[in-house]
């Protein structure tokens, strides 16, 4: 795969945010070499790249402003007052983006999910990532499959994906089952998570937060944003799947679903 | 009208209020109240008030799109038909963490400063339905609010609705500064220790003596003269010597003499059972480490505030373990949220500083199903645990750090208090430019630096507070509320500023504020000189002796040598972070404090750290009498069925799974073994596995062992059992043996003597035979103890009744593996799996889970042999680490049957097993082989064709093929040669399940 390694990455780090590392660690397996800086430098200009200068940026999961008001909305707010124009910039310069758990809130917040019908993105906000239906936050496993046919470039060649979800906030809602039905028809959802039978479904635990007909992520009009709840960044590695100890051979059963995200959109980066 | 602008927020109706449903279930349950509906909504009073437009603006923000109104003012009516509105806010002075954030999203929305002076104060308003204005008070003090730190107002919807909004906010109103007092100790005795209690400065006449002579002493100092100070302390040093001298910070007890008496033996003297029983082993396995390696992997014991051990070429490992047991009895969650925040700033001020990889917590309760009134002064225990998980879980979360470890432990003593265990490990590189990461580096003329959160009047005392025993009228100061933001935010620039260079030594702002972290960085250099007028303060008014000694949260101290303060300061401003220089660290012997100028603390640091008088203490061991156990007629399989489930269900064995799921297990990638395995991943793991580095494979291993039900026998058999667990735990799970290292954490009823407390000399000597049944155990297994803690007045005295908790010592074990890829859990694959047990058992049933739970008190409690078993594990170590067993496991709480059960479950398949092959010592009945507790032992699962070799490897160690997994989902187990259980795995899970499985538990108070 050439080209990965020239792939622009940035990884926003600070304010309660806490996932960093792991998703660095998920660029660098794959031969990229992602920058971590913090907001206040992005905020400031401090750093000697605009947001526009990156092919990737991955908005992580974590808990900033500790979640505060509501999920991602304090840090979503900075952004929208502080580096609006770049984003734009970095959108219609035809950037990917990936958004995880908190980051997935910050994004929806920003109105960049699941955005316009049509670009170019507005921000305007659409949706809503509320409490979970069993309140309280949960650490679990969950499976998701990857809606047939998606756009999400981020998804491209990834069928099911098994990692775990670790929210309070996930349960995905907008205005209505008219709305729902818009936004399935224009490809907007991504993800579900799904039962033991493989089908979507809103029961706890597989479904984590209740979200209607099981959505766990959305991705924009380009296809080239993701934002979901669960967390691809656990699951690098075999080992990282918690019944990797009990299996004779963990590398041949528990492919990294987790990476495979990473390295999709890595790949729709890198050839673009 | 107050220059306030009210904000409200809700969910919009039609919307799910999850969590007022919530609400609505802990009311029926716990208040057994009929509520009909509770819905909530959040306010945020912003002061000074916003315009109208920007109101609006952000009301909307706030709001968001779809499912939540926003409101300036209050939330028109919905038409709901309401009785009783609870509004729950903080009182003035409390931290406010959201309050906080929402400044910062105001300011940045409407593009402007608030001001200087601005704030936002958060509250939160429940909607009743069903409910009379009288049930409203009850809800809101039994289960909304904690009266300590919050404001409850209680009215009827239509006086909330009707009348004029409530603009009201907890803003600490300025007052001049409190002069400084100087503090006549020319008193009798008697006025002394008046004065002392009346203080709060918990130092005892002999401390009150040694200060009064040492003033008497300096009263013709001219240096003293010179500063402006007599000979009478002011009230500045005489606090800062009360929180450097306090048995929190001094741990006198475990450094006094001691006289040791028990029944038959000649009385012997101890001196100081910390430097005989723990750094003592220390030092001997440390030599021993040395003679036969060359070199030790202890890197630094005992005189930082974590301990430091040798890992990966990369990387030292950082563990500590604390507790916070006074402030969670009163305040459940600010209390433990406090716990582990603050346990997180030990490793991190540990050396140059350390990042932070995993938590572990663990709590000593008494029940929660207790029924009836608690005494007066207590809080419920139910609510104790609510709030004291939810704590830990949001100060977890927040600041990014999973949890590894998490145990539960229940007994009707620990009413009086709830013990909080909290412990964070860290990894710190081995060398930050160039320099070993575990040495601090401060030097004379570096500056000191506070960084983090402002200082209020939040914590005063803690540390004299966690010194004395909790009364009716123990104070509202003593209370603490971690912000784990803040400090995640303070971390994230700590650690920049460490990999810069940018500082020399770290410590943080515990138990004592500034006077303890500055007090002791200032050892190294020889000196301190700061002025206390420059440090951020929340509010105005504070006198400079609490400037000195609060304990407001999320602060660490620095020393920065002057060429990079510059650099620093600049970081921590581009950073958000508050960061403060308040003075210099010197080389004149001298803790120097001053307030605007004026000297107000001059003391010798000399006397502030070696000036604390020994103690001299008296033991005296009462062993109860022996009692051999009664035994029960080996009851029927059907009655033996019930009695399965029954003891599986029982508080101490069951599940707490669903609560454990709402901390954070894996953020940072690096876990393993998670604390929950198996085909449900929802049996508990013997030990977690972490990996330390992502590029790496080396990893830790954490486990631990806890007995406080054998104390009551003897507590050096609980600390030996602590240690032979923890060390049996990290060992099944594929640690090295010989890179095991312990912390202890001593929980103790006071063993000081006192007109109330006839039976202080017993606790004592129970504190002597636990520290020496410590030592035994760590020494025979080559495991140092390279930190821990001790909390000795762990006693309530309630309405002239004193509630004493049984003597608790947590033994914490961090175990090295070579390659996480080869752990081991306590699953195995398939059916035909053989089952092998390692050791003996013997009739010991003392202080067990299956004595309390027939309700009797033998005396036979479990005891340790570990000289003789250290080869065993040796042995059974090489085994599992050879890759010879599939599973392993180390039976402790309950013994075999919930082993059995456990290894069966995360197997998902049956278990058979012959009760007649187990090797045994003495003559173990029914009830021991199945439920009694003997240590030493471990249950190892094989392949069929790996038996020969298993059994081979094992020659010499006592063990047996004792069954084997099965399809048929079935525990069957048979006793002389009969069938004594023979159950449906899935039946023997419901009650294990059921206990404890009230998810609901994670709604704190303020989640």
């Amino acid at each position: 795969m050439s080209g990965r390694r020239d792939v622009r990455v940035l990884i926003p780090t600070g304010f309660g945010l806490n996932c960093e590392a792991e998703t660095a660690r998920a660029f660098e397996v794959l031969g990229a070499a992602p920058d971590l800086v913090h907001w206040t430098d992005l905020f400031a200009r401090r750093h000697d790249r605009r947001l526009a200068d990156y092919d990737v940026i991955v908005f992580v999961g974590g808990f900033s402003y500790g979640d505060h008001i509501a999920g991602g909305l304090v840090l979503a707010t900075r952004i929208r007052a502080r580096l609006l124009d770049d984003l734009r910039a970095f959108l219609e310069g035809g950037g990917f983006a990936l958004g995880i758990c908190n980051g997935f809130q910050t994004l929806l917040r920003l109105g960049l999910l699941p955005g316009p019908e049509e670009l170019p993105h507005d921000f305007e906000p659409r949706a809503d990532l509320a409490p979970n239906d069993r309140l309280g936050y949960r650490d679990a496993w969950v499976r998701l499959r990857v809606e047939d046919g998606t756009r999400c470039a981020w998804l491209r060649g990834v069928e099911r994906i098994d990692v775990p979800s670790r929210h309070g906030e996930g349960r995905f809602v907008v205005a209505g089952e008219a709305e729902l039905d818009r936004l399935e028809r224009r490809g907007a959802v991504a993800l579900r998570y799904v039962g033991p039978d493989g089908e979507p479904t809103e029961t706890w635990p597989f479904n984590p937060n209740g979200s209607r007909r099981g959505i766990a992520g959305i991705t924009d009009a380009s296809g080239r944003i993701l934002g979901l709840m669960p967390h691809p960044d656990a699951f690098l590695h075999p080992w990282h799947h918690p019944r990797a100890p009990v299996h004779d051979d963990p590398e041949s059963a528990f492919r990294p679903t987790g990476l495979a995200i990473f390295r999709a959109g890595l790949e729709a980066a890198a050839s673009r | 009208m107050p220059d306030v602008t009210r904000i409200e927020i809700a969910m919009r109706s039609g919307f799910a209020d999850s969590r007022g449903r919530a609400v609505a279930r802990r009311i029926r349950t716990h208040l057994g109240i009929a509520v009909r509906d509770v819905r909530t909504r959040d306010v945020y009073h912003v002061e000074p008030a916003l315009g109208q437009e920007d109101a609006e603006r952000v009301a909307r923000a706030f709001a968001g799109p779809v499912t939540r109104i926003g409101a300036v003012g209050r939330i028109p009516e919905d038409g709901a038909d309401w009785d009783v509105a609870i509004t729950v806010g903080y009182r003035p002075g409390v931290t406010d963490p959201v309050g906080k954030s929402a400044r910062v999203a105001i300011e940045d929305l409407l593009g402007r400063s608030l001001g200087p002076d601005a704030a936002v104060y958060t509250s939160r308003v429940y909607l009743l339905a069903g409910v009379s204005l009288e049930q409203g008070q009850r809800i809101a003090r039994e289960l909304l609010a904690n009266e300590i730190i919050e404001r409850i107002d209680v009215r009827s919807w239509d006086e909330f609705a009707g009348g004029p909004v409530d603009l009201s906010v907890p803003k600490v109103s300025a007052t001049a500064v409190p002069p400084v007092e100087t503090i006549d100790l020319e008193l009798s005795d008697d006025e002394l220790v008046r004065l002392s209690r009346e203080r709060l400065l918990a130092l005892s006449l002999d401390e009150m003596k040694a200060i009064r002579e040492h003033f008497r002493g300096a009263a013709d100092d001219p240096r003293r003269r010179a500063v402006g100070l007599t000979g009478a302390p002011t009230d500045a040093e005489l606090e800062c010597l009360a929180q450097t001298w306090s048995e929190h910070c001094k741990h006198k007890i475990m450094n006094a003499r001691i006289r040791y008496e028990e029944p038959g033996r000649p009385p012997e003297i101890v001196d100081s059972l910390f430097a005989t029983c723990i750094k003592g082993t220390t030092e001997q396995l440390d030599r021993r480490i040395r003679e036969r390696e060359g070199r030790s992997w202890l890197v630094s014991v005992f005189h930082d505030n974590a301990g430091v051990i040798a890992a990966t070429e990369r990387h030292h490992l950082v563990y500590k373990v604390e507790t916070h047991n006074s402030p969670s009895a009163l305040d459940p969650y600010g209390g433990a949220i406090t716990g582990i925040v603050g346990v997180n700033r030990d490793p991190f001020g540990t050396g140059l500083g350390a990042d932070l990889l995993s938590n572990v917590w663990g709590y000593c309760f008494a029940s929660p199903n207790t029924h009836g009134e608690v005494p007066r002064g207590l809080l419920h225990p139910r609510r104790i645990r609510e709030g004291v998980h939810q704590g830990v879980i949001d100060g977890g979360n927040q600041s990014g750090i999973p949890y590894a470890r998490g145990w539960e432990y229940f007994d009707e003593r620990f009413l009086g208090k709830p013990l909080v265990f909290c412990g964070t490990v860290g990894r710190m590189p081995v060398e930050v430019e160039g320099h070993p990461a575990e040495r601090k580096r401060c030097r004379p003329g570096d500056r000191i630096v506070m960084v983090g959160g402002r200082i209020g009047k939040d914590g005063i005392h803690g540390a004299t507070f966690s010194s004395a025993e909790l009364t009716e009228e123990s104070p509202v100061q003593a209370v603490q509320i971690g912000d784990p933001i803040t400090q995640k935010m303070m971390f994230d620039f700590l650690l920049e500023a460490r990999d810069r260079g940018l500082y020399s030594a770290i410590t943080d702002n515990g138990a004592g504020g500034l006077s303890s972290s500055v007090g002791e960085m200032a050892e190294q250099p020889g000196g301190a000189r700061m002025d206390l007028a420059r440090a951020p303060l929340k509010y105005q008014g504070l006198a400079p002796w609490e400037i000195l000694v609060s304990e407001a949260q999320e602060r660490m101290t620095l020393a920065v040598p002057p060429d990079r303060l510059e650099a620093f300061l600049e970081l921590a401003a581009r950073r958000e972070v508050e960061a403060t220089d308040l003075g210099e660290f010197t080389d004149d012997g001298m803790f120097h404090v001053l307030y605007d100028g004026r000297t107000v603390c001059w003391l010798p640091l000399e006397f502030l750290h070696g000036g604390v008088p020994a103690m001299d203490l008296s033991a005296r061991w009462s062993p109860p009498a022996a009692q051999p156990l009664a035994p029960l007629p080996r009851p029927e399989p059907e009655r033996m069925a019930e009695l399965a489930i029954e003891f599986l269900a029982r508080e101490n064995l069951a599940s707490n799974e669903l609560i454990s799921r709402q901390y954070d297990h894996e953020v940072k990638g690096l876990s393993i073994v998670r604390p929950f395995v198996g085909r449900g991943a929802d049996v508990p793991s013997d030990a977690t596995v972490m990996q330390i580095d992502h590029a790496r494979w080396e990893g830790y291993v954490l486990a631990e062992g806890v007995f406080p039900g054998y104390s009551d026998v003897d507590a050096a058999a609980m600390a030996e059992a602590g240690v032979d667990l923890a060390v049996r735990r990290v060992v099944a799970a594929g640690a090295r043996f010989d890179r095991i290292a312990a912390l202890d954490n001593y929980c103790w009823p006071d063993p000081l003597p006192a007109p109330d407390n006839p039976d202080a000399e017993h606790k004592l000597a129970q504190l002597v035979r636990a520290s020496r049944g410590l030592a035994r155990a760590c020494l025979a297994y080559g495991v140092p103890l390279v930190s821990g803690k001790d909390s000795m007045k762990n006693d309530a005295v309630i309405g002239g009744r004193r509630i004493s908790i049984p003597p608790t010592l947590l033994v914490s074990a961090i175990g090295l593996i070579e390659d996480v890829r080869r752990a081991v859990t306590l699953e195995t694959r398939g059916a035909g799996d053989l089952l092998v047990i390692v050791g003996e058992t013997r009739d010991e049933l003392g202080g067990t889970e299956w004595a309390r739970a027939r309700g009797v008190q033998p005396t036979t409690v479990p005891r340790c042999d570990p000289e003789r078993w250290a080869g065993r594990y040796r042995t059974v170590s090489a085994v599992i680490r050879d890759g010879l067993v599939r599973a392993a496991h180390a039976p402790g709480r309950g013994g075999l049957l919930p082993a059995l059960f456990r290894m069966s479950r995360a197997a998902g398949l049956g278990v058979e097993v012959d009760l007649d092959v187990l090797p045994r010592d003495g003559e173990p009945g029914w009830e021991a082989l199945l439920f009694g507790e003997s240590c030493g032992r471990f249950l190892l699962a094989c392949a069929p064709d790996r038996r020969e070799d298993v059994v081979r490897r094992l020659e010499g160690v006592p063990c047996a093929v004792i069954g084997r997994f099965v399809e048929r989902p079935v525990l069957g187990v048979r006793h002389e040669g009969q069938v004594l259980l023979d159950i449906e795995t899935g039946r023997l899970a419901e009650g294990w399940l059921r206990t404890l499985a009230d998810d609901d538990a994670g709604e704190g108070d303020r989640a």
